[in-house]
């Protein structure tokens, strides 16, 4: 255990820090923030009014079009000169969320990976191999920082390159491999076709997340790696990778709640629900300057588990995301949303675009295919012009999306409505 | 001397086509030529019939997504070199072709072909210039 002070702290002792840092998150971002302040003022709320910890509740939410609102910094709740780091990640309209970190965040952030990467068994003399993207999203070094802390060695290899992952993993002895499950099922397979032998390798763990998966593909990795599949989650909005993760027990996600407090909400009301309930998970931010968030909306559906954990940690778990309440997909580890399809169609002159996201799982990779209803505006009766506009479809969406999509034209009336309102999204992985 | 032509927009799957055909079956339409430019996705049919505006609308009713487009009707000797002669004469003219394609039946003792250039005008006047025999579209329709 990398902090058992604060990994196993009683639970009355953890309550107690939680509300003393909520306090101070809460003066913060009324001071400084001023989303916050209006929105605080709006529910006659002051910073004093907060007497408990349950008045957590009487908080107002923040959801993402808040994100969007205040484009790029203006939830920022320090000068832009203390902010030493940024992360994005893509937008529903084309413009990314924007997260900020202090040099004090960076170090809470390599702290909790710290933790997460020694749930996995990790810590000095491991070798770790991050597969996760480098760059604006948070993945890549999220990981990175938080394993050096722990002492471990790190390959910063990101993602991609399917031949030299696997050249590193067995030249270089890796031990604990980080990336999307997707991916490392890729992996697996590819070693087994290259004759790599993962199972009586070096590697012993995965840490596996940024993208829904299920037990079966738990079971799957665990088999063909031979190894132990971990679940990290997180959000870039909350910090990025780690806000929880599974302990050895494997039976929920540990929630870092000494840096955030979790809340399940009925998504419809927005009334908290209790320990156990299936609902919407909401996070407070109680360790972070740059960029703190208010009981922010995560649109993923979970349940929290108080009850003891075999490891001894006393932080609630919660279980693996069950889906979301909103209509976004998350695709070779990237978020994507129906409506970021229809503003390229929207841009490109459509009124009133029917469009399909329909998303396949070959082999172990997702594939986007985007069902487009030609519509007399768009069609030629030219080939040529046809394929140029699937062309330029096709490039649009993947700058707007960040991943690559095949274009299918399609008839009018081909993609399913119902009551007048088309459907959006065919999911056909099964994980 | 402009005659009107149909495009469909066809996905390429089975029974499409037949479904059209039957559509324009049923509204007593008939098809005079016809011609498809597919790619591995899709596919454009391109139709002369005898009540364009009709079919046109009859089409657009039925749910597929189609467009009037002006093309000419030439008449092509049904002999050796008969087509290369008209081609000649548009391609010196610098007027750029971009698909055609023949009628099922013949106006006379000669061949019908359908050409869509992007010069209609300049190739209409060019054409009978050079003594080549276009139809007018009311000739078209009802032949
Ligand atoms: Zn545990």
């Amino acid at each position: 255990m990398f902090n058992p002070e604060i990994e196993t702290m009683p639970r009355e002792q953890l309550r107690q820090l939680q509300f003393e840092r909520l306090k101070k998150t809460v003066e913060l971002v009324y001071e400084n923030v001023p989303f916050y302040k209006q929105t605080f003022k709006e529910k006659g709320l002051q910073p004093g009014d907060l007497k408990s910890l349950d008045d957590l509740k009487l908080l107002p939410f923040t959801v993402k079009q808040d994100l969007r609102d205040n484009y790029p910094f203006a939830l920022f709740a320090v000068p832009m000169s203390e902010v030493v780091r940024v992360h994005a990640s893509s937008g529903t309209t084309g413009k990314p969320t924007v997260v900020g970190y202090t040099q004090n965040d960076i170090d809470i952030w390599a702290e909790l990976i710290a933790r997460c990467v020694a749930m996995a068994g990790g810590g000095k003399g491991d070798v770790i191999q991050v597969a996760y993207g480098y760059g604006l999203f948070t993945g890549g070094l999220g990981l990175h920082y938080g394993a050096e802390r722990l002492g471990a060695t790190v390959i910063p290899i990101s993602g991609g390159n399917t031949r030299r992952q696997l050249m590193l993993m067995k030249d270089f002895g890796t031990t604990i491999l980080c990336c999307t499950p997707s991916y490392a099922l890729f992996l697996g397979e590819e070693a087994a076709e290259e004759g790599i032998d993962l199972i009586n390798g070096q590697i012993k763990a995965g840490i596996f997340g940024a993208e829904p998966w299920s037990e079966n593909m738990r079971k799957e990795l665990e088999k063909v790696m031979g190894i132990k599949a971990y679940n990290i989650y997180g959000l870039s909005e909350i910090m990025g990778p780690g806000v929880s993760m599974e302990c050895e027990c494997q039976c929920g996600m540990h929630i870092m709640e000494d840096c955030f407090i979790p809340e399940i909400i009925d998504p419809e009301t927005g009334e908290t629900l209790p320990y156990g309930s299936k609902g919407e998970l909401v996070f407070t931010t109680i360790a972070k300057e740059a960029f703190p968030l208010i009981r922010y909306r995560t649109r993923d559906i979970s349940v929290l588990r108080e009850e003891k954990c075999g490891c001894g940690r006393t932080f609630v778990r919660m279980e693996r995301v069950m889906g979301r309440t909103d209509d976004m997909l998350i695709i070779r580890g990237v978020n994507v949303f129906p409506s970021q399809i229809e503003s390229v169609l929207l841009e490109i002159g459509e009124t009133e675009p029917h469009y399909l996201l329909v998303v396949d799982r070959q082999g172990n990779l997702d594939n986007l295919e985007v069902w487009v209803e030609v519509s007399e505006k768009m069609f030629s009766d030219e080939v040529r012009k046809l394929e140029e506009l699937e062309k330029k479809l096709r490039h649009e969406i993947a700058s707007v999306l960040g991943i690559s999509a095949k274009i299918k034209l399609v008839e009018p009336k081909t993609i399913p409505r119902s009551e007048g309102k088309a459907k959006r999204v065919i999911d056909k992985r099964e994980l | 001397m402009k005659v009107q032509q149909i495009s469909v927009f066809l996905e390429n799957k089975s029974g499409r086509l037949a479904t059209l055909t039957d559509v324009l079956g049923k509204a007593g339409i008939n098809i005079r030529a016809l011609s498809i430019a597919d790619t591995s996705d899709f596919g454009i049919l391109r139709l002369i019939v005898n009540q364009p505006e009709e079919a046109f609308r009859i089409l657009k009713e039925a749910g597929f997504t189609a467009s009037l487009t002006d093309i000419i009707a030439v008449e092509v000797k049904d002999e050796p070199g008969g087509l290369a002669a008209i081609l000649k004469i548009l391609e010196s003219a610098g007027i750029n072709i971009e698909y055609l394609y023949a009628f099922l039946e013949k106006s006379s003792n000669d061949a019908l072909v359908v050409f869509r250039v992007e010069q209609i005008e300049d190739a209409i006047n060019l054409l009978t210039k050079n003594n080549v025999n276009l139809l007018k579209g009311a000739e078209v329709y009802k032949l």
